[in-house]
């Protein structure tokens, strides 16, 4: 089943300059109970997004219309805590493709890729970069190149690569799955069965 | 070059590599639970396709049922749907499924290796991220996403980069009134919470390999806190005593022949770890968190660090430099994948026997599973309990997540000794101070902060 393909875009971004931000504030537990993957987005990040009364926290960037996009930058241990894979639905859902950091959380950051949803990680110094030129400039641009593996700045044209595993790159070019691709190697996967005894 | 005891396990179950370096890993076992499998049964059925190793699935409810009145239907319909989902699927797809009420359920992570299913060599995910647990025994165990054990469910494999590794060796002999959990708090306190992340721990040394295999357990359980995939401890005669006659292990000379085999499973004398620390036990004290995540841990009796991070502090309602010690607590919650074994129930019952919960304190007394509960029972601790004022509740994962309705109000301290102190977790607006069985002890029976060591002469 495939995921979409993930091309080369350029857009706003969304700052979130907060360190460890755990999978409990991407996602409260409570949000948790659905059995379908849909929705998610409407809670995300609820909690700081939200006050008590159910009123919007103006001040929150998301709630902040200077700032759009489909990039989130945010500060690092990104994701950290619960492996709850509704953290990477939640903000696919919500509409954004990357997340950059200068640091991911090991569960989170498979999960986002499973979901077409790309870590982009940089150094402290690029991701403090990034957070100046979007408070010089809301509305400053970003473009990312997976193919190349390059984040880019669009204003000045400061760019930085970023690492991903070779298997998980082909997977968002092409759209491919895992499950598929595990399924289509059954044979050898019974053999190694068999062998074990 | 030797090799580290992840290296041994992780190899032996790696059926190919990919470019790049990702492994397809073969399972042993999968654990269920209701919150994260619902997604990927639907993906299954998209797919058409079946559960390839449906005896190597093992599921229960825990994360979102009440801990009182299990007997009757769960109030909460969306809970009660995936519930209901989970045990829908499970007969449909030939899963062994322990429902509430079932002699055997519990919080996944209690009853594995309480059963019997988690065994030493063994390569164990669920999607959930503290089934690290199961690396006390020797097992390469970690958490995954519903995406994962959807290719779990599919193939009996799954894709994985290999983690680092990182040996954390605690030297020493733990001081009186200091328990595993205070150990595990020290680490994250030292190391930081992301100071795992990217590596699968392994703990050794004396103060580790003095512990029961429920100390162990408490201990693996929280490598998740600071960022590692997972945690594990060589096994050894505690781990093989533990496990023989549990219902799942084989039994009698096919036992010994496991043990066997289970006696090659070490990191070789001369394997390089990628990260090394080591640790004295004797400067470790009694811990409490006082911030919004693991890591921002002290010794119970010590100041707020006053480098310590203002958004944490004006949330918990402290501040830089101050003690701890005597702020009032509205909640202590124990329980939880873990302090919710028996061991864990038993420090906290001989604590508070003979005092009295002190007024205002709402406490919630929560067994890991219905063998702990039963055990608790069998031993008389809920007398015990109900004569200092406590209630011995039902098995579930309760506060520690607030999925259920055991929710701390806005604002509330609650002391537990749960895994995760982040803004929210127990329910919104909550603050959470970690610690274990007796820092909750005392603060039950104080009303306040304390320390154990002072408040019960140990």
């Amino acid at each position: 089943m495939a995921i979409p393909k993930f091309e080369t875009f350029t857009s706003g971004a969304v700052p979130l300059e907060v360190e460890n931000i755990d999978t409990d504030q991407i996602i409260p537990a409570r949000f948790l109970k659905a059995t379908e993957r849909k929705g998610f987005g409407d809670n995300l990040f609820r909690d700081w997004r939200y006050d008590a009364s159910g009123a919007r926290v103006a001040a929150f960037p998301l709630n902040d219309p200077r700032y759009e996009g489909r990039i989130l930058v945010a500060g690092r241990n990104f994701g950290c805590g619960s492996s709850r894979e509704h953290a990477a639905w939640a903000l696919a859902d919500y509409g954004f493709r990357v997340v950059v950091s200068s640091f991911f959380a090991d569960i989170f950051r498979n999960n986002a890729l499973n979901n077409g949803l790309l870590p982009v990680c940089v150094s402290d110094a690029f991701l403090s970069e990034i957070f100046d030129e979007l408070r010089r400039d809301p509305a400053a641009r970003f473009t990312v190149d997976l193919e190349e593996q390059r984040f880019t700045i669009v204003s000045g044209g400061r760019s930085a690569e970023f690492e991903i595993d070779a298997y998980k790159k082909r997977c968002l070019l092409n759209g491919y799955d895992d499950v598929d691709y595990l399924v289509s190697i059954g044979d050898r996967i019974a053999a190694f069965e068999a062998a074990r005894g | 070059m030797g090799r580290t005891l992840l290296d041994k396990i992780w190899d032996a179950h790696t059926v190919r590599t990919e470019e790049g370096g990702r492994c397809v890993l073969y399972i042993d076992r999968q654990y269920i639970h209701e919150v994260t499998s619902p997604v990927a049964f639907a993906g299954l059925e998209r797919r058409g396709l079946p559960v390839a190793r449906p005896a190597r699935i093992t599921a229960t409810v825990d994360h979102n049922i009440p801990t009182v009145d299990q007997h009757l239907p769960i109030a909460e319909p969306e809970s009660r749907r995936q519930v209901e989902t989970l045990a829908a699927n499970c007969a449909r797809y030939g899963v062994e499924y322990f429902g509430m009420g079932d002699p055997n359920q519990g919080i996944v992570h209690i009853i594995g290796p309480e059963q019997g299913f988690t065994q030493p060599g063994m390569t164990i995910v669920c999607g959930d991220s503290h089934t690290s647990t199961h690396g006390a025994l020797g097992a390469v165990a970690f958490g995954v996403g519903t995406s994962e054990v959807e290719m779990v469910l599919a193939s009996q494999c799954i894709l994985q980069t290999k983690p680092r590794t990182m040996r954390i060796t605690v030297d020493g002999t733990l001081r009186q009134g200091v328990e595993a959990k205070d150990l595990i708090l020290y680490i994250i306190s030292r190391i930081g919470a992301s100071g795992g992340t990217g590596h699968f721990i392994e703990f050794a040394g004396e103060a580790i390999r003095s512990l029961s295999m429920e100390g162990r357990m408490t201990v693996c359980n929280m490598s998740i806190e600071c960022g590692a995939r997972g945690g594990m401890v060589a096994p050894d005669e505690t781990t093989f005593a533990y496990l023989r006659g549990r219902a799942r292990v084989p039994q009698g000379a096919a036992f010994d022949a496991a043990v066997a085999r289970w006696r090659e499973l070490y990191s070789d004398a001369d394997a390089v770890f990628d990260r090394e620390y080591r640790f004295d036990a004797a400067d470790i004290a009694p811990m409490i968190t006082y911030g919004t995540n693991p890591g921002a841990g002290m010794a119970v009796d010590a100041a707020i660090p006053e480098d310590a991070d203002r958004k944490a502090l004006d949330y918990m309602g402290f501040s830089a430099g101050e003690r701890l010690l005597g702020k009032p607590v509205d909640y202590v919650f124990v329980g939880s994948c873990t302090n919710g074994r028996i061991e864990d129930l038993r420090r906290f019952v001989h604590l508070v026997e003979g005092r009295h919960r002190a007024e205002g304190v709402t406490a919630w007394i929560v067994p890991g599973s219905k063998a702990v509960e039963a055990a608790a029972r069998a031993e008389g601790l809920d007398r015990i309990l109900a004569a200092a004022g406590f209630e011995l509740r039902q098995p579930g994962c309760s506060a520690c997540l607030a999925m259920n309705a055991d929710k701390i109000p806005a604002g509330k301290y609650c002391l537990s000794t749960s895994n995760r102190n982040f803004e929210g977790r127990q329910g919104p607006g909550a603050r959470t101070m970690l610690c274990g069985a007796a820092v909750a002890a005392a603060a039950a029976v104080c009303g306040h902060v304390a320390d154990p060591r002072e408040v019960f002469g140990m």
